[in-house]
């Protein structure tokens, strides 16, 4: 039997706005299964209006007045469920963040989606092109997660495990994401290529260096946009670790992080160009970390 | 001239700022919703179509006599095709509409759509232009040998020896990729069965209420009179609803069945699937040149991939028939062959789009100029200079008459503009520092508000052309004017309010201009090929002519004058040379209150009807791109654009000036972003504005214009048409540009679009030249 | 599943209480339940923009918003832009510079560059272009949307 080509309006649903956490753990327990968080709805909404998405259950987080806050607290970033990517957009924090945030942020989108969308939603979404996750994942950032069975904290790795596909469960909620509030030593850099203003990113960049008289003694670099889930090249790290970031080093780096991602392959980019777009952003990034 | 020449803000806007433009979808309140089930395979047989017994569904056999769609052209190298309305027992394009489910909401329609279930065995469909022409391919219809539904010839006698006699023949392949012309508003009609009157009033977003009306009425096999159709505001229309929709014949149909309102608002899913397609075309272009640079002769082998079925009333022999005619384009042109085929697919049918096929073919040829010039070493300005047509009136090798233009001065006043050579110096210098610069120019002449001759040239059955206009003043000094033709956001009725005023010698705001009402207005061909200002424009002031000599007998009569010493303006009669006057007011309210006075126009009264039905007049322009190319990405980003165009007259400059941004704007699109991509299977990829690249003002850069004007007689307001200009020139520039940028690579740009992927790949691949000699 | 559940908001300053599904859109909403069909609908999958509004003085893509979400919210949309017959300056600077042509994205537009203005009166031209480049227009080449707001945001500030 086949699909009639019939949609732009979403199929019914319960809909439920519930005014704390533990409220909404409670409707994720009963209706998880067949429900969805709604937070920023950016993404969610589209694909409940082409009934790609067809919850039976929506649980709107929206009131919830305690998940909207964006708190430096020590050495971490302390991101709440409800904070918007607009709050990005003008520096938050001290230190390397402060400059690669709102940087990062400007790419999500267009104003409008930045107003509504959330910075965690972007997370539970998991679409290779967000830049969010890339932050995420080449920081080591740390996911905290609730349910009725208990809170869990969970390291990107464990976390993304392929194109729109997470370890999240049902009946869970991401509460709270948590970013290294990275200090002046470090240097950060962060490029996208997209075909217009604000879409999604084909290719990405995330490099952050810190150095110590001259040389690189830590180096983080993750790629995104390119392949199903945000990578961290620890092979070009690894090049680039206990070096002055000469030319020649630079350009090693950037040929590394084209060679060995497995790229994906849609109707905007081959896997051939998407290895040419990786190179130019990983250069683009390490340019812009070495420049202050 | 007081009026004509003014930048005023139009008078539609106030109404549109507010919000309180009554589009479409403001009509479908209260309406019952229809909504479509389409085909989602390109190809196949229909088995069954299961609904449970409770939901009310339309299908082919509910329809009973209802008649196809079967647009005409009266030549033998045309093959017509019926076009179900709703799908017999084969479907031949995704998207294809099957049946119809009627439903209180559009939420509940699509819940009610969802539980039919359409049995289909899928067979094996031609997407493209290779599998409809290969040996054995499935025939789309099986009247159609090869797919063929149009294969059109052209050729002088010396053609062959003029190739043979050449210094250099260039030639080369060039692609166009699929366009969606992708209006802000998609499709929609509401058709309202009155029940005391058993007339239909159907308010349709389209640009041809007449036509709509006619195509309408012959489907369901009713008299016209029985079908009111108005376009109310329409959200932009681009070609696009130019055409007989399909879906609104069901909708009218149900109308009357059901004897209440039913209304189909098209989404942007359905939009981009189903509504007409355009320029899906590949030509191989070979020019034969002279050592001097001057054209000999071309040959061009043009293919059109047409979709699958005909659109009412251009045909799918539009686009082929358009390409065949007007190839030469702005160039002398000695010798000339041409074949021109329309190629049926399995994917969604084709209609006219903005400028039509001239954007490809004025970028093939403009490519060809620079390409040629680079082999015969020489400026692409010098070689332009040796072929641009500088004696008027030309007729073309395909005899196309134009009119008097500026061809060759608008080509240099743009070069003056952008000071080419200062470029050229940047541009070295930049190579020097690893940026890739480049300068592209696109010269061309667009026909514009062309008459039934034109038309009729291409055996149309239906011959669009005239235009109608019935003047009105009414007792208190009000005038109306009735079109034919149908605005849809080109500020036409402010333009001719103007228009109308000079003439007359009133004011504009004492004008009402009204259009896109069967009732209402004398039966017209709608707004497309840019025509109205010319073709209505011109009837306006024909009639006013003979308007404003009505006037002018009653007041001659009035203040006892002759009625040639009688002048009118702002509002007021006045005995030449004295101040004897009397306000045109007083002379309307005499002319009907006191009408024995005045048997000079007992015929008449302060009426006037005029037709107009020219051959139809050439604008021109040149224009300028500077781009940068990032050979690491290969995104392209245009750093300046430049226009130099003759319109002639321009009515209302700011109008004009917003339709060649427009129409650039278009252009850049179909140069570096859009296209509507197909799979294997005839599954549209690109049905979502994510996919389908519709730039936003980031990519769209300052365009700037500059003006000349040659007044000519081919129009009789002395203004010519801009509409599609900016479609029409702006692509060539831009390949012309980004080929020029990438020269030093040995790449020449002969697709359009011109992706960031495909400059890669061409990067990568080294630049391999094609198609040289 | 189709119960409908009250909802009570502001729209341009007035109070209003509808009853709908909880799939209707904020933007179906307006036009249908509150009669504002200023609110266009171009894509309904929150590209286009000729959807946007403000809620609680951010601009939102009304068709990603669901109406019972803007409980208790503060929604302005075009038809509150002019103060009875006086056009606020954007919809004055629209009609002065040709910012329109068959208008269907202007509702949008408006929204949108009201919502810009308030966050950034003096807002220079490369920003404005970028933050303009939210919406799509097919008519205009976006020439004289970016002039006419230049121009308001001029008359604005005086």
């Amino acid at each position: 039997m086949l699909d009639c080509l019939s949609r732009m309006k979403p199929v019914a649903f319960r809909y439920f706005a519930p005014g704390t956490v533990d409220e909404a753990l409670d409707l994720l327990a009963a209706h998880g299964q067949d429900g969805k968080i709604l937070a920023g709805g950016q993404s969610l909404v589209p694909a409940m209006n082409f009934r790609l998405a067809r919850p039976a259950s929506l649980i709107d987080i929206n009131r919830i007045a305690a998940l909207d806050y964006v708190l430096a607290d020590g050495s971490k970033l302390r991101i709440g469920a409800l904070a918007r990517h607009a709050r990005f957009e003008t520096p938050i924090a001290n230190g390397a963040l402060s400059v690669l945030l709102p940087r990062v942020a400007r790419h999500i989108g267009h104003l409008p989606i930045r107003s509504r969308g959330t910075f965690c939603g972007s997370i539970a979404h998991a679409d290779p092109a967000s830049e969010w996750c890339l932050l995420a994942a080449t920081l080591d950032a740390e996911f905290i997660i609730g349910g009725r069975r208990g809170r869990r904290r969970v390291h990107p790795d464990d976390f993304f495990v392929t194109a729109l596909t997470t370890t999240l469960e049902p009946d869970e909620l991401i509460t709270e994401i948590r970013l290294p509030l990275l200090n002046e030593a470090w240097r950060t850099g962060f490029a996208e290529f997209s075909r217009r203003a604000g879409d999604y990113a084909l290719a990405m960049c995330a490099v952050f260096l810190r150095f110590e008289d001259g040389r690189v003694v830590e180096a983080r670099i993750g790629v995104g946009g390119a392949t199903d889930r945000p990578l961290r090249i620890t092979a070009a790290e690894g090049v680039l670790t206990g070096t002055d970031a000469t030319p020649d080093v630079l350009r090693e780096a950037e040929n590394i992080a084209a060679e060995t991602i497995d790229p994906l392959e849609d109707i905007h980019a081959s896997a051939a160009f998407r290895r040419d777009l990786v190179r130019a952003m990983v250069r683009r990034a390490l340019d812009q970390a070495l420049t202050r | 001239m007081r009026w004509v020449g003014r930048s005023l803000p139009r008078y539609e806007d106030p109404i549109l700022l507010q919000g309180r433009g009554r589009y479409t979808a403001v009509l479908a309140r209260g309406a019952r919703i229809l909504r479509f089930l389409r085909s989602p395979v390109s190809r196949g047989r229909i088995l069954a179509l299961n609904a449970p017994p409770e939901i009310p569904i339309i299908t082919t056999a509910v329809l009973g006599d209802v008649k196809p769609v079967c647009p005409r052209l009266d030549r033998p190298d045309y093959v017509p095709v019926p076009q179900p309305i709703l799908a017999h027992d084969r479907v031949s394009y995704v998207g294809e509409p099957i049946a119809a489910v009627i439903a209180d909401t559009a939420a509940q329609a699509e819940d009610l759509a969802e539980q039919v279930t359409i049995e289909i065995e899928t067979e094996t469909p031609v997407v493209t232009l290779n599998q409809a022409l290969a040996p054995g391919a499935p025939l789309v219809h099986d009247t159609a040998a090869q797919n063929t539904l149009i294969d059109a010839r052209f050729e002088t006698p010396e053609v062959g020896a003029a190739f043979a006699a050449a210094h250099q023949v260039v030639e080369f392949t060039f692609t166009s990729g699929r366009q969606a012309a992708m209006p802000l508003e998609p499709r929609g009609a509401v058709a309202a069965f009155d029940l005391a009157t058993g007339r239909v009033l159907l308010s349709a977003s389209t640009q041809m209420p007449h036509l709509l009306r006619t195509g309408v009425a012959d489907a369901l096999g009713i008299p016209e009179s029985e079908l009111r159709v108005i376009a109310p505001e329409v959200g932009g229309g681009f070609g696009q609803k130019m055409a007989l929709i399909p879906e609104y014949v069901v909708v009218v149909w149900a109308a009357r069945h059901f004897a209440c309102t039913v209304a189909w608002i098209e989404d942007r899913l359905e939009n981009l699937t189903a509504s007409f397609h355009a320029r899906d075309q590949r030509l191989h272009l070979r020019g034969a040149f002279h050592a001097d640079g001057s054209l000999l002769a071309i040959d061009a082998d043009i293919l059109c991939n047409v979709g699958a079925y005909s659109n009412f009333p251009a045909t799918c022999g539009v686009e082929p028939l358009m390409a065949m005619a007007d190839m030469p384009g702005p160039y002398r042109v000695p010798e000339y062959r041409a074949r021109a085929r329309g190629i049926a697919t399995n994917t969604c049918p084709m209609a006219p789009y903005r400028g039509v096929s001239r954007p490809v073919i004025t970028a093939a040829m403009e490519r060809l100029m620079d390409y040629a010039a680079a082999r015969l070493e020489l400026d692409p300005l010098e070689i332009r200079r040796r072929n641009l047509i500088t004696e008027f009136p030309h007729t073309s090798v395909t005899g196309v008459v134009h009119d008097p233009g500026s061809y060759r001065e608008a080509m240099e006043a743009a070069a003056r503009v952008v000071d080419v050579a200062q470029f050229r110096e940047r541009q070295q210098q930049a190579r020097l520092d690893g940026r890739w610069l480049g300068l592209g120019m696109s010269v061309f002449a667009e026909r514009t508000g062309p008459g039934t001759p034109a038309f009729a040239a291409r055996r149309m059955v239906i011959t669009p052309g005239y235009e109608r206009v019935e003047l009105v003043m009414d007792p208190s000094g009000f005038l109306e004017a009735r079109i034919g033709s149908s605005p849809h956001g080109q500020g036409l009725r402010t333009a001719l309010a103007q228009l109308l005023a000079d003439e007359i010698g009133i004011a504009p705001a004492e004008i009402r201009v009204i259009s896109g009402d069967t009732d209402r207005t004398p039966y017209g061909w709608g707004t497309f090929a840019s025509r109205s200002l010319v073709l209505a424009g011109g009837a306006c002031k024909l009639a006013a002519a003979a308007l404003r000599e009505r006037l002018q007998m009653v007041a001659g009569q009035t203040l006892e004058a002759a009625a040639s010493d009688i002048e009118i303006s702002d509002g007021r009669a006045f005995v030449r040379g004295t101040d004897l006057a009397v306000d045109v007011r007083q002379l309307a309210r005499a002319a009907y209150h006191q009408s024995h006075r005045f048997e000079a126009i007992a015929d008449t009264g302060l009426s006037a009807v005029a037709t107009y039905d020219p051959y139809g007049t050439f604008s021109n322009a040149c224009h300028i791109a500077i781009v940068e190319v990032d050979v690491a990405t290969g995104q392209v980003t245009i750093e300046r654009f430049v226009v130099v165009e003759d319109a002639g007259r321009l009515v209302n400059p700011m109008i004009v000036e917003g339709q060649i941004h427009g129409g650039v704007a278009q252009g850049i699109a179909n140069a570096l972003y859009e296209k509507v991509v197909y799979d294997d299977g005839g599954n549209l990829l690109t049905g979502s504005l994510a996919d389908y690249l519709v730039p936003t003002m980031a990519e769209i850069p300052r365009i700037e214009i500059h003006h000349l004007a040659t007044l000519t007689d081919a129009s009789v307001t002395g203004a010519k048409g801009v509409g599609e200009g900016g479609t029409i020139g702006a692509p060539a520039a831009i390949l012309n540009a980004v080929s020029d940028a990438l020269a030093p690579f040995g790449i020449d740009i002969f697709e359009m679009p011109i992706t960031p992927q495909s400059i890669a790949q061409l990067l990568r691949e080294g630049g391999a030249k094609r198609n040289e000699r | 599943m189709s119960d409908r559940l009250d909802v009570t908001f502001t729209v341009n300053g007035d109070k209003r209480t509808i009853c709908v599904e909880p799939r209707r859109s904020l933007a179906d909403a307006l036009r249908d339940d509150c009669g504002l069909t200023g609110t266009h609908l171009g894509c309904e999958h929150g590209v286009c923009g000729a959807c946007t509004v403000l809620v609680d003085d951010q601009p939102v893509r009304s068709c990603l918003m669901f109406a019972v979400q803007a409980e208790a919210a503060r929604v302005r949309t075009v038809e509150g832009l002019a103060a009875g017959d006086k056009l606020h300056p954007l919809q004055q600077a629209f009609w002065d510079h040709h910012g329109l042509q068959c208008g269907f994205c202007t509702p949008g537009f408006l929204m949108l560059a009201v919502s810009i203005l308030e966050r950034d009166p003096d807002i220079g031209e490369p920003r404005l272009r970028e933050a303009l480049s939210s919406n799509l227009c097919r008519c205009t080449g976006y020439q004289n949307i970016l002039k006419s707001v230049l121009a308001a945001a001029a008359a604005m500030r005086k």
